[in-house]
This record gives structure tokens, C-alpha cells and sequence, in this order.
């Protein structure tokens, strides 16, 4: 009996032992997306768009999963991954740490992003056009700290009109992780008032989790750059001259609603590193990078 | 004519010292509750843990076998190196670094890790292994020491040392290094799947996702799996299959990313040195101003108010652990539950002990809001159910009097006077971690020093997470060595090993 589990055991190792054993290329184009939203499908997903970019550049292409924005940073940096979908502020940080690395394209939307700031419908504020200086002295939560619409932007327009640090303006300042938790949190008066990407937002409302009775929206910022494809300066090198442009084409003729429905965007427009120069200051101004 | 007093054992003064602390604690600490409607997220929680999706995570299996994989080739090679290190433990060095090792949480060793090799297995193993070896150094060499000398002296002389180590001392704590193993085994597992949560593809990855995105059936699915994996942990971790386990685990672990030295070149010369001495001239004076200015500034306005949050949420839940597991140990003990009790109560201290502690401190942050209650009570649960489960084990190998009382009167005047000894030396040897595990609260707004690594880290600013990760490692080994004198001051058993 005992034996037998044995043998039963060890074919199951050997079967996973190939499975793992499968071909890991040398010079596989490999890409991450900094999780932002939706992560439980984003491998699914992602695997679909590096399938279509593998055909697109005629070379092999992998997506690999990461954990936090930091972590999509560090990996482009390492030169694990080449290509990645960054926020406004992670990709300041990855083209800063990597030189010659370049923004190539945005979502359609993403120049005019935007950030909702959230309340819990006991504290009586009401959507205004103009910051809702009512909020300060009451508890808030941003989304995670590496984040361009759940932390950098709202901060900024937090200092600039009440002119204090977020820790000085509030009862109290959480950081949920992500949008989705921000948005939880502000609904169930968690927390007061909270910072959310106006896109996640919508979605939400959408899909019916958002109870417009107990959370609504108070106030928009004004519109800035966030999301976008960066890619690191030493691809030409590594696989043919002009690889740059090639992937950059690639992005820009995804037309198929079904990919870009995984960013969620309607279309691809070229970008450049001076398109996120705003993402740049305005992270200076809060000493997040030197 | 005086009243004499009576004189209150040491132990017992401890223990209300401690309460006194925990109590001051509790007046500089923020405990309010201002949620005003937690019932709608909660009710989907609850609705997802009566409706598990077993189907819904495409890679369970796979995640599965990743979470024990990484758990075996981390502790197997932690243990292995701490064994080693065990029989140079009296050397000072030896004895500081496995201090050190030990002093960092396993999340932050992944982190640094990550920095240096990437999304490699290593990386997840590594940062299992070092913590481990230091942890498992001291065991083993405590262990080694409080081996009875009597079958050394009858030794012929001239034996060599080597001969007297494997055939002498060895034998004699083998079991005692075996059952420590495999308790670290069991950690190795949580560790493991915690680790998931910054991107080991173990079962944390696919947890902290769902519970993220509020697919609760799906984190519903992934815990109970988790909680089945622990708690059948001694039907499939047999001796005799271990050699097979940890010759297979290397291979299930993926492939991950490519691996380049130059990051760990760049890591030690670049990235680690604090950012006004890089590329500046040492030579100039407003260089090392600029030095004296960021040390400053990290000390003031992050390092202190860090460590001070720390220790106090540190006590606040080290005595709410205590009086937890005092509540707890009952449920699984002999002494005071029939077998169908006890049963249920080692279901009850499994989920406890098992659930993560984010995940218990993002409920009740949903319940109470932010403030520092939800971080005691996710903290003082968690530990509580881990030191009940020792304490109950332990409370069935004391015996009694066939005529001993029962109930209440049992518990207060035959097993807790018992027990109390070897219950402060659990607590004690689990404060040093209740602090390490204070790290991973930031989504509660409590600015502790692992808030502020976070911070540093999100920021990509190494010399600050290195600097700030060297603090915390002080204060933990401060806590280690005023727990180990307490610890003796008390006379406390050295026998004390699974916590």
C-alpha cells in the first residue's frame, strides 16, 4: 500500500518535472504591466496580448506577472523584463533608473487622465467644481503609494489647495493597496473620503458594486498624463536595429477591442518621455524621487 | 502592628508589569472605532466564505505545489545551514549574524532579494532560507548544549570529537531537532505562502489578489485549501518520504526570470549607498553635510516615530495575545474537552493561525476603520491561536490527581499555576516576532517602521529601505536579548522551542 502511493507520487513529480522543463529561450522579448486592476485575470489577458505581439515582431514574446508597482520597476530596471505598462509615476522612476529607456506609447485616453476623489455620503460633502476644501480634518485613504492617480496626483492637489501634508490636512491617511479597496473602504465609512483612477471608478459603478447611495464622487482633478508603454534603450542592440519602432507600431495597430479591452483602452497613440515631464515635477515637488 | 504583604512570585510581577506597560501603551495609542457601515463588504465576505469557487483559479494546483515547494527548499536548505552554523555558535560572530539573519522579517529579506536577483525562485527561497538558518542556528545549538553530559564522560579517552558529536550528543537531541524542524516546516509553509503576497506565485499571490479585488468565493477557496494543507500536515509529511520531497521540490519551482550579476554588483556599489554619497565628492565638506542632513531627516522623521509606533503596538498586542491564548489553550487540551471539543477546537486554532494577518486586519479594518485596533486584534488572534495550540499540547502531558477538581476550578488552581512558566516563555519568545510582524500593517494608516520601509521601497530609494531595515533589525535584537534575560531572571525552561 505505502509503496504504492509512493510510485503514485513520483510519476506526479515526474510529470510536473517535464512540464516545468518546457522551453525557456534565450532571447525572448518579456514585458509586465504593473498590477493595477483586475489582476486575477491579467495573466490570461496579458498572455493574449504577448501572443499577439510575438506574431507582430516575429519574435518570441512573454509576459510575466508582478505583484506591486515597485516590483514592475525593479524587474525593467534588472533587465528582466524590456517593455512594460507603467503609471504615469512608476515609469518616471523605471526611465530614471534605466538610461535611454523611452516612453513609447499611451492609451488614447491617457494623456487626460483623471482622479476622482471619493466620499462617504455621512460626511454631506457634494460634487463642486472646486476642491472640496470641506474635506480636511477628516480620515482618508489614498490607493497605493506608487500610484500616479491613487497617490501622486490627489496628493499634489491636496497640498496645493490646503496647503498642508496630507498627514497634517487629516484625522488620519491609509494607503488601501488599490482601487478597488479604496473604493470599499470609502464605501463602508472606513474611511471618510477617499482617492480613486476615474477609470476604475466607472467600471465599478458599472458593474453594479458601487452603491451611489452610500459613495459618490465629489470632485474630479484636473486632467493629467498617466499610463504608458515604456521600453528599455538597449533592445536595438540585443535584437535588430530599428526594434524599437517595431514594437512601437506593433502597440499602435492593436486593434482588436478584445486586447485592449485588457488595459482598458480604445486605442494605442504614440508617446514620448517629455509627454510626462508634469508626472515628473509634480513628483519632485513631493521629494517622492530626487 | 503591620499587616506582612504577601510576596507576589517573580513571575507574576513580570506578567503585571507588563500589563502595566501594555495599559500606558494603550493611553498614547489611537483604538477608535468610526466605520459606519461595514455591512455590505462584510456580508459579501461572509457570502464568499459559504459559497467557496474551487474552479475559479485556473492555477491552484500548480500554486499548490509551489507554496510546499518553496517551503521545503527553504527550510530544508535554512536548516541545513543553521545546523552548520549551530556548531560555531559560540563564536561571537556566528552568534550576531544569526541575530541578525533572524531580525529581519522574510517579507523584507524578499524584497532586498528581489532587488538582487529578481523574479527568480531564488529569490523566494533565499528569502525563506536566511531567516531560517539563523532561527534554526539557535535552536539546534540550545538544543545541543542541554544534552546530558553523563553519556559523554563515559566515552574512552582519545575519542574524537567528531566520533563523540555523531555518536554521542547527536543521538541524544535527535528527536528534539527532528519535532523543531518540522515545526519550522509548518512556518516554512505560512512563510511561503505569505510570500506570495509580493509576487511568489505560491498561494498568497492568488489570495491577496482575490481578497483585493473582493472575489471573495475565490479567497475563500484559496484559505480553506491553505487551512487543509496545514492541518493534514502530519498525514503527508512522513520521514520516509522527505528525502523524495526535497529531491523533487527544486524542480517545481518554474523557471521565473533570467538572473544578472551585474544587479548584484549595482545593488552593493550604487543602489545600497546612501544618495548623498553617490556620485559626490567625498573629499568636499557640504557632502557629508548633505549626509548628516538625510541621516537626520530619516532618523527624525521616520526611524523614531517608527520605532515608537512599533513598540507600542508591539505591547498593546502582546498582551492581548496573552490573554487570548489563555482563553484558547482550553479548547484543544485533554485537561477539559472531550475528543469531538477538541476536534472543532483544533479546527478553530488552524483557520486562526492560518489566516494571514493582513487579511484578518483588512475585516476588521472593514469593521472598526482605521486606528490601531485593528492591527492588535488581527496581531493578538493570529498569535494567539499559535501559543494556545502549544499551550494546550503541552497542558495534556501534565497529570493528575485522579480526584482533581473540574472546570473553572481546574483551570485556576491545578493546570494555569502549572503551566504559567512555560506560558511566559512562550510569550516571551514570541514577542521578538509579534514586533517583526507589526511590519506588514501599513493599509491601517499606523506609521510603524515596515510602513515606512514600504514607503522607501515604493519610492525605489535602496539606501533608505537598507538604513531603515538595519533599525528594525537593532530593535528586534533588542527585544531577543531582553526577552532571553527575563527568560532567565525567571528561570524559564530553555525547553521551549516551537514558537
Amino acid at each position: 500500500m505505502r509503496f504504492g502511493r509512493l510510485v503514485a507520487f513520483a510519476a506526479m513529480i515526474f510529470t510536473t518535472l517535464f512540464a516545468s522543463f518546457s522551453t525557456h529561450s534565450a532571447d525572448t522579448f518579456v514585458f509586465t504591466a504593473i498590477p493595477d486592476q483586475d489582476e486575477s485575470r491579467l495573466k490570461e489577458r496579458f498572455d493574449k496580448v504577448a501572443a499577439y505581439l510575438s506574431d507582430a515582431l516575429d519574435v518570441p514574446v512573454k509576459y510575466i506577472p508582478v505583484k506591486s508597482y515597485p516590483a514592475a520597476v525593479t524587474a525593467f530596471r534588472n533587465n528582466q523584463v524590456q517593455l512594460a505598462w507603467f503609471g504615469g509615476l512608476s515609469g518616471v522612476q523605471a526611465r530614471n533608473a534605466v538610461e535611454g529607456s523611452r516612453a513609447i506609447a499611451q492609451g488614447a485616453e491617457d494623456p487626460l487622465f483623471e482622479t476622482y476623489f471619493i466620499a462617504h455620503s455621512s460626511t454631506g460633502l457634494k460634487a463642486s467644481d472646486s476642491f472640496p476644501g470641506g474635506i480636511a480634518g477628516m480620515t482618508f485613504t489614498f490607493g497605493s503609494k506608487g500610484s500616479t492617480s491613487g497617490r501622486l496626483m490627489p496628493e499634489f492637489h491636496i497640498r496645493e489647495n490646503l496647503g498642508k501634508s496630507p498627514d497634517e490636512a487629516f484625522e488620519k491617511v491609509g494607503f488601501s493597496g488599490d482601487h478597488s479597496k479604496t473604493i470599499a473602504l470609502v464605501q463602508s465609512g472606513a474611511y471618510q473620503v477617499g482617492a480613486v483612477n476615474f477609470q476604475v471608478w466607472k467600471k465599478e459603478l458599472e458593474a453594479g458594486i458601487v452603491d451611489p447611495a452610500k459613495v459618490s464622487v465629489i470632485w474630479q482633478t484636473p486632467p493629467y498624463p498617466d499610463y504608458q508603454w515604456s521600453i528599455r534603450g538597449d533592445v536595438d542592440e540585443r535584437w535588430s536595429e530599428g526594434f524599437t519602432e517595431k514594437v512601437t507600431q506593433a502597440l499602435v495597430d492593436m486593434k482588436d477591442p478584445d486586447l485592449l479591452a485588457s488595459f482598458p483602452r480604445t486605442a494605442f497613440i504614440p508617446a514620448s518621455n517629455s509627454d510626462f515631464q508634469p508626472i515628473e515635477d509634480t513628483a519632485k515637488a513631493l521629494k517622492l524621487i530626487d | 502592628m503591620r499587616v506582612q504583604r504577601p510576596e507576589y512570585p517573580a513571575a507574576v510581577k513580570v506578567s503585571l508589569a507588563f500589563v502595566g506597560l501594555a495599559l500606558a501603551c494603550l493611553a498614547v495609542a489611537d483604538l477608535s472605532i468610526s466605520t459606519l457601515d461595514p455591512w455590505t463588504e462584510l456580508q459579501r465576505m461572509a457570502w464568499g466564505l459559504l459559497t467557496p469557487d474551487f474552479l475559479a483559479i485556473p492555477s491552484l494546483w500548480d500554486a499548490l505545489l509551489k507554496t510546499v515547494s518553496f517551503a521545503l527548499c527553504g527550510v530544508a536548505l535554512g536548516a541545513s545551514a543553521g545546523f552548520l552554523l549551530a556548531q560555531a555558535f559560540h563564536w561571537g560572530p556566528v552568534r550576531w549574524l544569526c541575530a541578525f539573519v533572524r531580525a529581519v522579517h522574510e517579507i523584507f529579506w524578499a524584497f532586498i532579494l528581489l532587488q538582487i536577483f529578481g523574479l527568480t525562485p531564488l529569490t523566494g527561497i533565499l528569502a525563506i532560507a536566511i531567516p531560517y538558518a539563523g532561527i534554526c542556528a539557535k535552536v539546534y545549538s540550545e538544543t545541543l548544549e542541554e544534552a546530558p553530559a553523563a553519556a559523554l564522560a563515559l566515552l574512552p579517552a582519545g575519542s574524537s570529537r567528531i566520533s563523540a558529536f555523531f555518536f554521542v550528543r547527536l543521538p541524544d537531541v535527535w528527536v528534539h531537532i527532528k519535532n523543531y524542524t518540522s515545526y519550522r516546516f509548518e512556518c516554512g509553509l505560512r512563510s511561503s505562502a505569505v510570500l506570495g503576497f509580493i509576487g511568489l506565485p505560491t498561494l498568497g499571490f492568488h489570495l491577496e489578489t482575490a481578497f483585493g479585488e473582493g472575489l471573495y468565493s475565490e479567497a475563500a477557496a484559496l484559505l480553506m485549501i491553505f487551512y487543509l494543507l496545514i492541518a493534514t500536515l502530519r498525514y503527508w509529511m512522513r520521514p520516509r518520504l522527505l528525502p523524495l520531497y526535497v529531491l523533487a521540490a527544486p524542480f517545481l519551482l518554474g523557471a521565473g526570470a533570467e538572473m544578472q550579476m551585474s544587479n548584484l554588483l549595482r545593488f552593493f556599489t550604487q543602489d545600497i549607498i546612501p544618495a548623498p554619497l553617490r556620485n559626490a565628492d567625498l573629499g568636499a565638506a557640504e557632502t557629508w553635510q548633505a549626509l548628516a542632513e538625510w541621516l537626520q531627516y530619516l532618523w527624525s522623521q521616520q526611524a523614531l516615530p517608527g520605532m515608537i509606533a512599533t513598540v507600542v503596538l508591539t505591547q498593546i498586542a502582546l498582551v492581548a495575545t496573552g490573554l487570548l491564548a489563555l482563553g484558547f489553550f482550553p479548547l484543544i487540551s485533554r485537561q477539559f474537552m472531550g475528543p469531538v471539543g477538541r476536534r472543532l477546537g483544533h479546527v478553530f486554532l488552524v483557520v486562526l493561525r492560518s489566516t494571514p494577518e493582513f487579511i484578518l486586519a483588512y475585516v476588521f479594518l472593514q469593521l472598526w476603520g482605521p486606528s490601531m485596533l485593528p492591527a492588535v486584534v488581527a496581531l493578538a488572534l493570529h498569535n494567539g491561536a499559535i501559543i494556545g495550540h502549544l499551550l494546550g499540547r503541552y497542558s495534556d502531558q501534565l497529570r493528575l490527581r485522579p480526584d482533581a477538581s473540574r472546570g473553572i476550578n481546574r483551570y485556576g488552581y491545578e493546570i494555569l499555576p502549572r503551566l504559567y512558566g512555560q506560558y511566559l516563555a512562550f510569550l516571551f519568545y514570541r514577542w521578538e516576532i509579534i514586533m517583526r510582524e507589526t511590519a506588514i500593517l501599513g493599509i491601517l494608516g499606523i506609521a510603524t517602521l515596515g510602513f515606512y520601509i514600504d514607503s522607501a521601497l515604493s519610492e525605489i530609494r535602496l539606501d533608505r529601505v537598507v538604513l531603515l531595515i538595519l533599525f528594525t533589525a537593532t530593535l528586534n535584537i533588542g527585544i531577543d536579548s531582553l526577552s532571553r534575560q527575563i527568560r532567565q531572571r525567571l528561570r524559564l525552561s530553555h525547553q521551549i522551542r516551537e514558537t
